[in-house]
């Protein structure tokens, strides 16, 4: 295998500063942009879930304005789900997909500077939403009409930001299938790809045919608002639930678009820590295609309650069952490749571990909320809030973690500090289970969500619950530190960095130089 | 890490799991399930949440079992060396057919309960039941009268930003209304739901499940209780500001004390409600639009202001304060209002038609000529607006 | 495969970052326009000229780039697949207006008429109305109104956008055979047959406001109507304004007939919206 990227430092003629970060085509620059965005906003929409649990601390009003809460819970889902998650996969695809498959950069350079330059312009626009006098959206983050309906000042801005968010994602989509599909070193089989790249293709597949769904969910609620049109109004014909079918068509796979990847991360990190091959690469590849062409034909598993007619309740309920099936596959292979293995436990190792387990937790009670009478009573309770939670915080935010520590050795040069590292797991998987598992129980006990106060009977539960995310929350200032320094410094990494690691980002340089595979490594 | 911390961190972390878990379930009146309810459909879906919890707990139980022992004896610091093997046809055609059977086995009785669940034929009693923000309406529609349903008046107090009133002070905080829905026990009672602004879901957690109440369109739910008792819960969806604030209360009665109840209403005397304060019982007639006898009482100023007063207070205050001073700029100011220092046929068409695409609702359908009129010579006089219309019953009717 | 030389990767460029300021002007004066600010409208057409001038300035450099012999093939094939990519998105963006459609006839109506577990929403909430299309449903929205024949001008239109899709094949042909005289026309055929639609198009508009009482707010009818062909007009604006550039390029004597991928991306995209406007003409006009 060719050692790449002698550096070819001759050709470039970088501008400086800013306007290097304005201007940079360089697919490791915009993946570093991309992950620094992400962290920030997930410490913006972090602060946000800690204004909720604060209020949520103990019966009765204390801190905010009802309106105001529905402004922070409706503005923490968006920032974290488009502003934290989504994008921090981006990244991770930009740093590492073309160091994985042996390109030279991403296949559209200029390309991915724009999608990348869009969301701040996105988040902005959304942001000052919070300076208004009639405040921020506040009708949740899946803006129902005709609630959403009654948003004041800041409709209008929700509706383009979600449009720039759309743009933003469908153009990084593009790049990454192109780049997989037309950028792989010569003999890259598509079944010789490492799993991440494999899961963020069918993720990319995903984005492309869904984001322009809501692009066109949000243009009906705008003409609905300002034009006069009835799509969603009963009167003229439409119905309110209308768009609730397509917000969901785009919302279901929306949710494995935040989860696949981290399957990615989690069967790249598993196999390099247990010293031993992924067990059914092939399968892994196929379940990852079931789950994403069986999460469009599931969305109304989130509307069980507004009146479907049976036969709809039935094929809905059968079909979201139907998708534990190829999940269960990963899980297996994941366990089958620890079995027998020769394990260490080094923080990305760890992260992985926390995943597997409390991801799957989270899917046994995605399967509970699948049942269709059961979920009459789950729905719109905080059971429903433990559950995607788990999915999403124990689930795709450690599994970015997961990379994070994974991969910062090969970004940075540096190993990072291993014994904050550990800690900053520990905390971080102890604290999660406090905020969340007290969840599974208010909610059971009647607890609807989306209310800033509550009965006395669930007061303890989310006192415990508060307490956790607080822990949790400052946590990840550990998070922020350890990635700081080890940006600044530290132990020098090795080329191949964990003992175990097999693929073609580790036979490049730690650092990574600025330019690798200018010309195509050869694949065995 | 040394290994043997990590091992005894793992031990003290078996341990206090499920002391973590199960110590609330020791404490009695710390509710971790859900209720069994007392109908026959919410005793089954208790069934089937209690059946899939069971069997996703053996399968965690399977799969966190080999993962947690392999975790412990395959590790590097016990000399493991990698085994080479990387699939299994075997096993993986086992792992895809177990988990199948699994699930068809509960698919089918959940396919049960629902077929039942739907079926609303044979009711003994209709109810309509229309949302508002924030409010319900109920309307017996067999016997011609309905009433408002909101969240009760001291609690509405205790729940004020910075009220200084201690939650735990008051009984079902959050959970009482001031007029709740009544039906005898052991009917099949259907609801038909139905909503005036935004979406709304009507849920009793003991009546096994919830329905959304969607502007324009009729939802149908059933329940049968078997237990004369108070049933509480609330509002399900999201609807605005006051969404947390909009409880469900049921009250199943035996069969002759329903009787008893539904003779006092449809005779237009006062509701039997023990959760009844002063200030409710005043506003009865007034919101109670049935098909009460009104007492009639000459229309003057003073009538007008004091009955407005309770009205304002209980129908426009949760937006336009009690003091008038509204939450600009979503909720404007009563007070000083170019509106309601202004026309006086402008500010009865906002009361009565609303103003769409805001929340202010039309509160024509809601509230008689009378109250209405009240409200709206209570709004121009009261907050310094000082103009001295006193507005006629006749002014609103002439509005609609 | 075998490169021959490497693949292409730019250097730095200003373009984005202009096109996301663009976009954000853009939008954040829609927004402002919508909350009726003054200064909205201003904003909002800043924002297009720097979005304009973004395009015109990447196009350029792409030209040029492509033009110097910067591409190889696997470019070539990025670009390929990136502008099929691109397409099929467009195509879940009116797959969204068209399920709209479809909910609105099989479920919506029929349901406001009382059809399936809706019984009560009739009975209750519109005593009489009955499930037709097309409607402006049970609150007769917009009042009274004539809905669109299949026949007379859309059928025109049809047959215009047709018989375009028919020229830029010759124009294609002709490119790949080097026949420059038969593609610049083709070309230029295509392009007018497009604006002649859109033309058309207004004028339907016109027509239906003026003598059909036929808006944007008559209920579902008019919503899908002229949501769908609204933004389908949009596209073959941008189309056809996109043939027009290719146009100019053929007549400056840009393309081979084997490297002439900006050809070919707008021709996607123009069949693309030909495909369309077929499937808006068999559901919203003629069934
Ligand atoms: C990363 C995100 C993510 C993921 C992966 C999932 C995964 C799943 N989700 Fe979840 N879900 C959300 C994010 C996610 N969800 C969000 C955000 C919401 C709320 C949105 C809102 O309303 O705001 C939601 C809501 C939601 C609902 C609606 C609840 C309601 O509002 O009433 C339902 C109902 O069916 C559901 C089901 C499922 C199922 C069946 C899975 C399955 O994919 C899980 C499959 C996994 C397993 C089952 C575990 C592993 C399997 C085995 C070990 C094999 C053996 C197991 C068996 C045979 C049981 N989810
Ligand atoms: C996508 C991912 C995602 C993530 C990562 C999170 C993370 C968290 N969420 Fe999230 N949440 C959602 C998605 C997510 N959530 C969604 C989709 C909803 C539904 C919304 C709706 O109903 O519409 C929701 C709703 C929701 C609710 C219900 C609100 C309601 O119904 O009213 C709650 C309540 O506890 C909650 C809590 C938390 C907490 C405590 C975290 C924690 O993990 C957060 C961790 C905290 C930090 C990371 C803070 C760190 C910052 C600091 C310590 C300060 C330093 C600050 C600076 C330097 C600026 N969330
Ligand atoms: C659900 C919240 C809500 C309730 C309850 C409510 N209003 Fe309003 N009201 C509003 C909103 C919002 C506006 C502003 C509408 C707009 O933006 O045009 C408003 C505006 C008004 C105005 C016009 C004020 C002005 O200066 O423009 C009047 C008068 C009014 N309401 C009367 C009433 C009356 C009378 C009641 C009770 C019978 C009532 N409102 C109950 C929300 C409410
Ligand atoms: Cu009514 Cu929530
Ligand atoms: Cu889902």
């Amino acid at each position: 295998m060719s050692t790449a990227a002698a550096t070819h430092e001759h050709h470039d003629h970088h501008p400086t500063g800013i306007m290097r970060w304005l201007t940079t085509t360089n697919h490791k620059d915009i993946g570093t942009l991309y992950l620094v965005f992400s962290l920030t906003m997930f410490l913006v929409g972090g602060s946000m879930a800690l204004v909720i649990r604060a209020e949520l601390f103990q019966p009765g009003l204390q801190l905010v304005d009802p309106g105001f809460f529905n402004q922070m819970t409706t503005m923490h889902a968006l920032i974290m789900v488009f502003g934290a998650i989504m994008p921090a996969f981006v990244g991770l695809a930009n740093w590492m997909v073309p160091l994985m498959i042996g390109a030279p950069d991403m296949a559209l350079p200029r390309l991915n500077n724009w999608s990348f330059w869009i969301l701040p312009m996105a988040f902005s626009l959304l942001g000052m939403t919070l300076l208004f006098p009639s405040g921020a959206p506040a009708a949740g983050w899946t803006m129902y009409p005709p609630l959403v309906l009654q948003t004041g000042d800041a409709f209008p801005f929700l509706i383009f930001a979600v449009h720039l968010m759309g743009i933003s994602s469908v153009l990084g989509a593009i790049n990454i299938i192109v780049t997989i599909m037309n950028m792989r070193a010569p003999g890259m089989g598509l079944l010789k790809m490492p799993l991440f790249v494999w899961t963020w293709l069918i993720t990319a597949y995903l984005l492309i045919l869904v984001m322009p769904v809501l692009a066109g969910a949000v243009t009906m609620l705008l003409t609905d608002k300002y034009f006069g049109t009835s799509f969603f109004q009963a009167a003229g014909g439409g119905d309110p639930v209308m768009f609730q079918h397509i917000f969901w068509f785009f919302g279901h796979p929306e949710v494995y678009i935040m989860i696949l990847p981290a399957f990615g991360v989690v069967s790249q990190v598993i196999p390099t820590f247990a010293r031993k091959p992924l067990f059914g690469y092939d399968s892994m590849v196929y379940a990852t295609a079931s789950i994403a062409f069986l999460s469009f034909i599931v969305w109304a598993h989130h509307m069980f309650t507004v009146g479907m007619p049976l036969a709809g309740q039935l094929f809905f309920m059968f079909s979201t069952m139907l998708i534990a099936v190829p999940t269960g596959v990963k899980v297996f292979n994941w366990v089958a490749t620890m079995w027998k293995g020769s394990m260490t436990f080094e923080t990305p190792m760890l992260f992985a571990l926390a995943f597997v387990f409390l991801f799957t937790i989270g899917g046994f009670s995605g399967l509970m909320l699948a049942i269709a009478p059961a979920d009459l009573q789950y729905h719109d309770t905080y059971f429903v809030v433990a559950h995607f939670h788990y999915v999403l915080v124990p689930g795709a935010a450690f599994g970015i973690m997961a990379a994070v520590y994974y991969w910062l050795p090969k970004w940075t040069g540096h190993m990072y500090n291993e014994k904050l590292g550990k800690l900053h797991f520990w905390l971080s998987a102890i604290s999660v289970n406090v905020t969340f598992f007290p969840q599974h129980f208010v909610g059971l006990a009647g607890m609807p969500r989306r209310i800033p106060d509550y009965s006395t009977q669930f007061a303890d539960f989310n006192m415990i619950s508060s307490v956790g995310a607080f822990v949790f929350g400052f946590s990840q200032l550990l998070f922020v530190y350890v990635i700081w320094s080890c940006a600044r410094g530290g132990q020098k990494a090795t080329d191949q960095v964990w003992e175990g690691a097999e693929g073609l980002e580790w036979t490049v340089p730690s650092p990574a130089p600025h330019h690798t595979f200018d010309t195509p490594p050869v694949i065995r | 890490m040394s290994n043997n911390r990590i091992r005894k961190l793992v031990a003290a972390l078996a341990a206090a799991l499920p002391a973590l878990v199960f110590a609330p379930l020791a404490k009695a009146d710390w509710a971790v399930n859900m209720p069994k309810g007392v109908t026959a459909i919410s005793q089954e879906v208790y069934g089937l949440h209690m059946l899939i919890f069971i069997v996703c707990c053996i399968i965690a139980v399977v799969v966190f079992g080999a993962m947690i022992y392999s975790l412990l004896r395959h590790r590097k610091s016990l000399g493991a060396e990698p085994a080479k093997f990387s699939h299994s046809t075997k096993a993986e055609i086992v792992w895809t057919i177990i988990p199948i059977l699994i699930l068809v086995g509960m698919a089918v009785p959940a396919a049960d309960t629902l077929i039942r669940m739907e079926d609303t034929r044979g009711s003994d009693m209709s109810i309509k039941v229309t949302a508002y923000q924030w409010k319900w309406r109920y309307d017996y529609i067999d016997e011609g009268f309905g009433f408002f349903s909101s969240l009760a008046p001291e609690h509405n107090r205790a729940r004020q930003l910075d009220s200084g009133i201690d939650p735990a002070t008051i009984p079902n905080y959050l959970l009482e209304v001031d007029h709740p829905l009544v039906v005898p026990v052991g009917a099949k009672v259907r609801l038909l739901l139905t909503a005036s602004d935004v979406i709304h879901a009507w849920w009793v957690p003991d009546f096994g499940g919830k329905k959304d109440a969607i502007p324009g369109f009729v939802n149908e739910f059933w329940f049968k209780p078997e237990t004369p008792g108070i049933y509480r819960g609330q509002c399900a969806e999201l609807c605005g500001r006051d969404h947390g604030f909009m409880p469900v209360v049921v009250h199943v009665l035996p069969e002759d004390e329903y009787q008893a109840w539904l003779g006092d209403q449809t005779a237009g005397l006062t509701f039997q409600d023990a959760a009844m304060t002063e200030e409710t019982v005043a506003m009865v007639p007034a919101t109670a639009t049935t098909a009460v006898e009104e007492v009639t009482v000459e229309w003057n100023m003073d009538y007008a202001m004091a009955t407005g007063e309770k009205l304002y207070n209980a129908n426009c205050g949760a937006c336009h304060q009690i003091n008038g001073a509204g939450m600009p700029p979503t909720f404007p100011a009563i007070a000083g209002s170019p509106v309601a220092t202004g026309d006086v046929a402008a500010h009865v068409d906002v009361a009565v038609n609303g103003r769409p695409g805001t929340a202010m609702a039309a509160f024509g359908p809601q509230l008689s000529d009378e109250d209405l009129a009240a409200i709206v010579t209570y709004q121009r006089n009261a907050f310094g607006n000082d103009t001295g219309d006193l507005v006629t019953p006749d002014q609103i009717a002439a509005a609609r | 495969m075998a490169q021959s030389q490497a693949y292409y990767v730019p250097h730095g460029s200003n373009w984005p970052i202009v096109g996301a300021v663009g976009l954000f002007l853009l939008m954040l004066g829609l927004s402002t326009t919508l909350n009726g600010l003054g200064f909205g409208p201003v904003l909002a057409w800043t924002g297009v000229a720097v979005v304009v001038v973004m395009l015109v300035g990447w196009f350029s450099t792409v030209i040029g780039e492509s033009e110097g012999g910067t591409y190889n093939q696997q470019v070539d094939r990025s670009f390929r697949m990136g502008m099929t990519w691109f397409i099929i998105s467009e195509v879940m963006f009116f797959a969204a207006f068209f399920g709209a459609l479809f909910y609105a006839r099989q479920m919506a109506v029929p349901w406001l008429g009382g059809e399936s577990n809706n019984f009560f929403t009739n009975l209750l909430l519109y005593p009489g109305y009955e499930n037709t299309w097309p409607t402006n449903g049970p609150g007769a929205i917009g009042g009274e109104y004539e809905p669109m024949a299949a026949l007379g001008l859309p059928a025109l239109n049809t047959a215009i956008l047709l018989s375009s899709g028919v020229t830029i094949t010759i124009a294609h042909h002709a490119l790949k055979d080097n026949n420059r005289s038969v593609l610049n026309w083709g070309l230029f055929a295509t392009f007018m047959l497009g604006f002649l639609f859109v033309t058309l198009q207004a004028y339907e508009y016109h027509h239906a406001y003026e003598a059909m009482n036929l808006k944007l707010s008559t209920g579902i009818y008019g919503s899908t109507f002229f949501m769908l062909t609204g933004f389908h007009g949009l596209h073959v604006t941008l189309g056809a304004t996109m043939l027009v550039v290719i146009w100019v390029r053929c007549l400056k004597g840009h393309f081979t007939p084997n490297h002439h991928f900006g050809f070919e991306g707008v021709a996607w995209y123009w069949h693309f919206v030909d495909v369309v406007w077929l499937g808006l003409y068999i559901f919203v006009y003629w069934l």
